[in-house]
């Protein structure tokens, strides 16, 4: 490993953000720390970060607006969405509009090291929860609505590949154990994760452009 | 006997026979074609009792060869049928220790039942040998015989051949009844029996068009009719006790159903209880719990584990809360779908808390992972552990959770269970029970209803 990644942490819980930065110590070097929207926005463009670990909730509107207003001046900077929300459409919403993975606030802090690492590196992060969100949103049966917009119809469905993946990962196993699972090597299934990733942002599936417009985000 | 010959020894010559070796020089010969060991049915390789596998193992030849030569010997006669049958009965299957004969002699009401089944179909063939058709002759009487073997084999098969046989008729039943196409069977066996009805009479009439050929008829129709008043009374005996058996088998059944019942949640209290002896405020709580399930099972009808669940999803969400609630584990729960709960839903459910409870128990895992699926055809729980795990082939009997609980649960409906373990990599239990037409069809129903609004 070069260096570790730059981390800004984005979360309006001022105990959380400390004991974060606290439990992460030498393996991520935290660059800034924001608690709204406006000073996150700020704030980033300033220091232009590696990773961006953002709270799905913030007070002045959601993670995505964070997301939306840096995503065009600054597309190399990446963003774990993090939270203790189990809305689906939250997550989505944030996915959608361009982070790169989904943790939830339990997870542990290896895993979480981990998870920035990997985002640092450019590869999707899925959390069983994300994984099965997805899931769902992908399996409902597509409705009439979904069949014409679609301008390219691979967007809108995954592989059985892809299905077997984050079934795994749903179940709360490692990209290692799923590789193993599958008898397929861990660079599979990071790109497997990666395809759906961005099948979840460009999909013009009915299901998910709704939640995405509850979200004011299309 | 000879075939009580341990394996281990040479199979030839066996000792009895040593000192005699001139004598039995052509046996030799023919006996060293075969594997060696006693005739022994084969269920592994079966087309229906084994017996041809059996044989062609026992001497040497292909299976195949065997059961073309058994049909071709039964096109002949018919007489090959029922003595497949007879050597079913009289062959033990290769590992079993006694044949299904020897266990039917006990069976007093089968030997009964195919007594009665054989004299009904003889019966029958008197009336039809009146027509003096020979293929009704040389085919039907041998089967009488076959009726009444395969009514003692289907009395007295061990569990796993029972399983297979109703695998092999299944087709039939689904045209008899079961499910949406219940209506469609019963069209299609009235159709089947009003043509074979018409066909018959027209038979009758047009071979033998003079009424004094039919004159023999009538005298076998009153043989006939003197039968069945002779035995009639039997008959009737013999098939109420079949019902009176049923539903004894039935009372059985919801019997080992409420066994289990008491131990997800009566006995499970209990364990807690004895665990927690020494937080008296737990025991309380543990206790009051378990006498408010009681209560409403018993006074309002409410099955212990079968939740008040409005939706699966709800079902799976609410396992999560009890089993943090009670053993303090926390359960990462994903669903992924949703759909109304049946029957055999609630048996899913009940079966999954039990195998969440029991990892929590007994894995010593930090976290349990949850996972439910709703598909078209079916829906699919899986509960994961990092815990110790097990060796799935040494589990005491006297596990009841695992065996009872979670398997005899899934295979009265209908699903399946499948269990990943070894020791030191955690356990995983997944549950599959196949979505019901009467479960999917509310859904598809009230589609249709609020398009029509």
């Amino acid at each position: 490993m070069s260096q570790p990644p730059r981390v800004v942490l984005v979360d309006d819980h001022g105990l959380f953000r400390s004991g974060v930065r606290a439990e992460l110590g030498q393996q991520v070097t935290v660059v800034g720390e924001a608690d709204d929207v406006a000073p996150a926005i700020e704030l980033i463009e300033r220091v232009v970060p590696d990773v961006v670990l953002l709270d799905v909730h913030l007070p002045g509107g959601g993670g995505q607006a964070v997301i939306a207003a840096v995503k065009k001046e600054h597309p190399e900077v990446r963003f774990l969405a993090l939270s203790a929300s189990d809305a689906p459409e939250d997550v989505i919403g944030v996915i959608r509009a361009g982070a790169r993975g989904y943790v939830t606030k339990t997870i542990s802090t290896a895993d979480l090291a981990d998870a920035i690492q990997r985002v640092a590196d450019g590869d999707a992060v899925f959390s069983h929860r994300l994984a099965g969100f997805v899931l769902d949103a992908f399996a409902a049966a597509p409705s009439p609505a979904d069949v014409k917009p679609s301008f390219d119809p691979e967007l809108d469905q995954l592989t059985s590949r892809e299905r077997e993946v984050l079934r795994l990962i749903a179940q709360g196993y490692t990209y290692k154990e799923t590789a193993r699972e599958l008898y397929i090597s861990v660079k599979t299934v990071e790109s497997h994760v990666s395809s759906v990733l961005r099948k979840l942002q460009l999909s013009s599936r009915h299901q998910l452009t709704r939640w995405a417009a509850e979200r004011r985000l299309t | 006997v000879h075939h009580r010959t341990e394996p281990s020894e040479p199979a030839w010559p066996p000792s009895r026979f040593q000192g005699h070796p001139r004598r039995h020089s052509r046996a030799e010969r023919w006996r060293n074609r075969g594997n060696g060991e006693p005739l022994r049915r084969d269920p592994e390789d079966r087309l229906a009792g084994g017996v041809a596998a059996g044989i062609a193992a026992w001497r040497g030849f292909s299976p195949t060869t065997v059961r073309i030569v058994l049909v071709v010997i039964a096109l002949w006669g018919g007489w090959a049928v029922p003595l497949y049958f007879i050597a079913w009965l009289l062959i033990p299957a290769r590992g079993a220790e006694a044949s299904i004969g020897s266990k039917a002699r006990h069976d007093s009401r089968g030997v009964a039942l195919a007594i009665a089944l054989g004299s009904l179909l003889a019966v029958f063939l008197l009336l039809a040998g009146a027509l003096n058709d020979t293929t009704v002759e040389t085919y039907g009487w041998p089967q009488v015989i076959s009726v009444a073997c395969l009514t003692l084999i289907w009395r007295n098969a061990p569990e796993r051949e029972q399983a297979a046989m109703r695998h092999l008729v299944e087709p039939l039943e689904s045209l008899g009844a079961g499910g949406g196409k219940r209506r469609r069977g019963t069209v299609l066996r009235l159709t089947a029996a009003v043509v074979l009805l018409v066909a018959g009479v027209g038979w009758l009439l047009t071979s033998h068009a003079s009424l004094a050929l039919l004159r023999p008829l009538t005298g076998v129709l009153l043989v006939a009719a003197g039968i069945v008043l002779l035995l009639g009374p039997w008959w009737l005996r013999i098939a109420r006790d079949l019902v009176l058996e049923r539903q004894a088998r039935a009372r059985a059944e919801e019997r080992a159903d409420m066994a289990t019942r008491v131990h997800d949640s009566v006995l499970q209290t209990l364990a807690l209880i004895q665990r927690r002896a020494d937080d008296p405020q737990q025991v309380v709580q543990l206790a009051r719990a378990q006498e408010r399930e009681l209560r409403s099972w018993l006074f309002e009808g409410r099955a212990p584990g079968e939740s008040d669940a409005t939706s699966f999803a709800d079902g799976v969400r609410q396992i999560q809360r009890d089993v943090e609630a009670r053993h303090g584990v926390p359960v990462e729960v994903v669903t992924v779908g949703d759909c109304p709960l049946g029957d055999d839903l609630g048996a899913l459910l009940a079966a999954a808390r039990e195998a969440t409870v029991n990892a929590a128990k007994w894995s010593g895992a930090s976290v349990i992972s949850l996972y439910a699926e709703v598909e078209p055809d079916q829906v699919e729980v899986a509960v994961r552990d990092r815990g110790k795990g097990f060796d799935p082939d040494s589990v005491p009997g006297d596990r009841k959770g695992l065996a009872e609980s979670v398997h005899g649960r899934m295979t009265r409906h209908g699903g399946s269970v499948a269990v990943q373990s070894a020791v030191g990599e955690g356990t995983k239990v997944t549950l599959r029970m196949p979505r019901t037409e009467a479960a999917a069809a509310p859904t598809e129903s009230g589609e249709t209803a609020g398009r029509s609004h």
